[in-house]
């Protein structure tokens, strides 16, 4: 068993997560059954390779040019009039569930001792 | 009028000679709704006025003898993943139950700016994590060629609606097989195109540098013309590439004589179903005759793309799934009294068990003493099969082979092994992880008359070949 309990409340806590105790036996079981498998990786030797975060940076642009250069397409003049307008106020605010009509409101963040 | 065969030029042409208008044909697509999807459960939200409202458009334009956009009131499908301004957009899950977005998915917009009429929402895996639709927080989707079955996933409303005729094409999303395992499932074309040649602007994201919007038809005509409609730079999304977009309909016709195309034995071994390997190696035989020269390739590093693929999709998953945390939309806990409690509560509840486990699987990738062990090893593994494509192309113009190991299996079969399910995504993941684009194509059925697909595999931006490629295969069936 690679992952523990303890392990699982630790990632749970990282993820913001809070997991039942039913849900905490399953995912030891699970994570520890998926990472078995995943173990196959460490039999390649992967020294030299180069890691890949995605794919655009390897295709679809002007190889010719180093670092964000190769990006540059998506660069644009700046825009001093006609900007897109911003979401308005009260649509920004339609979905979330609690409000006070000008913020989003959460639960204190800081309690007084 | 045979909406079972409908397809996308026969409808607009339909009406523009006036033999239906887009709205009679609309509530055609309804009355089709309403009298097979409670068996099937594709559609998760049904947007009737907004269709129609967008039907009398193209009616009006049909009135005035005005020219029709491409797809004139083509009723589509959306997979519930890609927002729409104000019609409800879940994701599948739960945690969006309410949600109703404030703007529209570049794609979306661009087939309503064609002409397309939306119908509703398609059912999904929730945040499109699963191979079966099981995941759906709503309702499974049943497999419209055999109820007991899945329907694949995580695209399987948007597969089942075109396999039951209640859409003539529809939106899916692709991020380890979504849309062409499910096409394959239900006996549908599923196109995924190269990454970054549609927008992913407005699609709720799994794993950013792996997701990709493509459609899902009864014929690759269709899906050539709904990429053209919806592929192209998009400001709006910094990854949508700067690169021309072919006219892809118009290339169908170019002959395939001469075209090498790829066999790779990996894609061939222990686990493919014996009825699988038949009706994809007769495929490639149709190809030979048609003039393709056969050329043996190996891609010896397939063996490590699903271990890749589940480490590099879950840590992104992980990072993207933050921003549900019960503040500006989405579920939020009752009765929690601080911040913290309110985030886990809210997820806890807001989450189903799959999108779960792929949060803790892909945060235990990126935590400290981990990543290099596993996430990072997987960034070099992804090179690796990346290589292995390069390399394949070198000789190549396409790559064939079977979509899924097996054709669709049964409900609840493989819902409680999570590996099992992962492992089911064998011959689509690769694909995502290197970019290129792919296609899936019914190319016979096995005993049970459950359908089987080919998949082509292309070069990057590449789709023009693979299409014609799906494309004289599938004259030659007829």
């Amino acid at each position: 068993m690679k992952v523990t309990e303890k392990d699982v409340l630790y990632v749970a806590g990282l993820a913001n997560l809070e997991l039942t105790e039913g849900e905490q036996a399953r995912m030891v079981r699970d994570l520890n059954s998926i990472l078995e498998y995943m173990d196959r990786l460490n039999t390649l030797d992967t020294t030299d390779v180069p890691a890949m975060a995605q794919t655009s940076d390897r295709f679809g642009l002007d190889q010719s040019k180093q670092g964000t250069e190769r990006f540059s397409y998506t660069y644009r003049e700046d825009i001093h009039n006609g900007l897109r307008p911003s979401l308005p106020h009260d649509e920004a605010l339609a979905n979330a569930p609690e409000t006070d009509g000008t913020f989003f409101t959460v639960p204190k963040v800081i309690e007084r001792a | 009028m045979d909406l079972d065969t409908l397809t996308i030029d026969q409808a607009r042409t339909d009406i523009a000679q006036g033999r239906t208008s887009a709205a009679d044909l609309t509530e055609l697509f309804y009355s089709r709704i309403e009298e097979r999807d409670g068996a099937i459960g594709a559609y998760l939200t049904l947007c009737k006025e907004r269709a129609l409202n967008k039907a009398a458009g193209i009616d009006d334009l049909v009135r005035q003898g005005k020219p029709l956009p491409p797809l004139a009131g083509v009723p589509v499908g959306i997979k519930d993943v890609m927002v729409t301004r104000g019609v409800r957009t879940t994701a599948g899950s739960k945690i969006l139950n309410n949600y109703i977005p404030p703007y529209t998915c570049t794609a979306v917009e661009r087939l309503e700016a064609a002409g397309a009429v939306v119908l509703g929402k398609m059912n999904c895996d929730e945040f499109a994590m699963g191979s079966s639709n099981e995941n759906s927080a709503y309702k499974p989707v049943h497999n419209p060629r055999d109820l007991t079955r899945v329907p694949g996933g995580s695209s399987g409303g948007s597969a089942a609606a075109v396999a039951s005729g209640t859409a003539i094409a529809t939106l899916g999303s692709d991020t380890g097989g979504s849309i062409r395992q499910p096409a394959a499932f239900c006996g549908v074309v599923g196109l995924m195109p190269t990454y970054g040649r549609v927008s992913r602007y407005g699609l709720i994201a799994f794993a950013s540098s792996l997701d990709h919007i493509g459609p899902l038809t009864k014929t690759v005509k269709d899906a050539a013309l709904m990429l053209r409609t919806i592929a192209g730079r998009d400001p709006m999304d910094s990854t949508s590439a700067d690169v021309p977009v072919p006219d892809y309909v118009a290339q169908l016709a170019k002959p395939i004589h001469g075209l090498k195309v790829g066999v790779a034995k990996e894609y061939f071994g222990d686990g493919l179903d014996s009825e699988v390997r038949t009706s994809v190696e007769g495929a490639i035989q149709k190809l030979a005759k048609c003039g393709c020269e056969i050329i043996p390739v190996s891609l010896p590093h397939t063996q490590y793309a699903i271990p890749t693929y589940y480490l590099v999709a879950t840590a992104e998953a992980s990072s993207n799934l933050a921003r549900f945390d019960g503040v500006r939309y989405g579920h939020r806990a009752a009765g929690i009294r601080t911040l913290s409690e309110m985030y886990e509560r809210s997820r806890d509840e807001g989450f189903g068990p799959e999108v779960k486990r792929r949060i803790m699987l892909g945060t235990y990738a990126l935590s400290a003493g981990y990543y290099d062990a596993y996430y990072l090893k997987a960034q070099k593994v992804r090179t690796l099969l990346t290589r292995d494509f390069e390399e394949a192309f070198r000789e190549v113009d396409a790559i064939v082979t079977p979509t899924s190991p097996t054709t669709a299996f049964k409900l609840g079969e493989k819902s409680d092994d999570p590996l099992a399910m992962y492992l089911a995504d064998i011959y689509t993941v690769t694909a995502d992880l290197v970019g290129i684009p792919g296609i899936s194509i019914p190319c016979g059925e096995d005993r049970e008359g459950l359908p089987i697909g080919l998949q082509i595999l292309g070069r990057h931006f590449d789709e023009s070949t693979i299409l014609r490629l799906a494309h004289t295969y599938e004259s030659s069936r007829n």
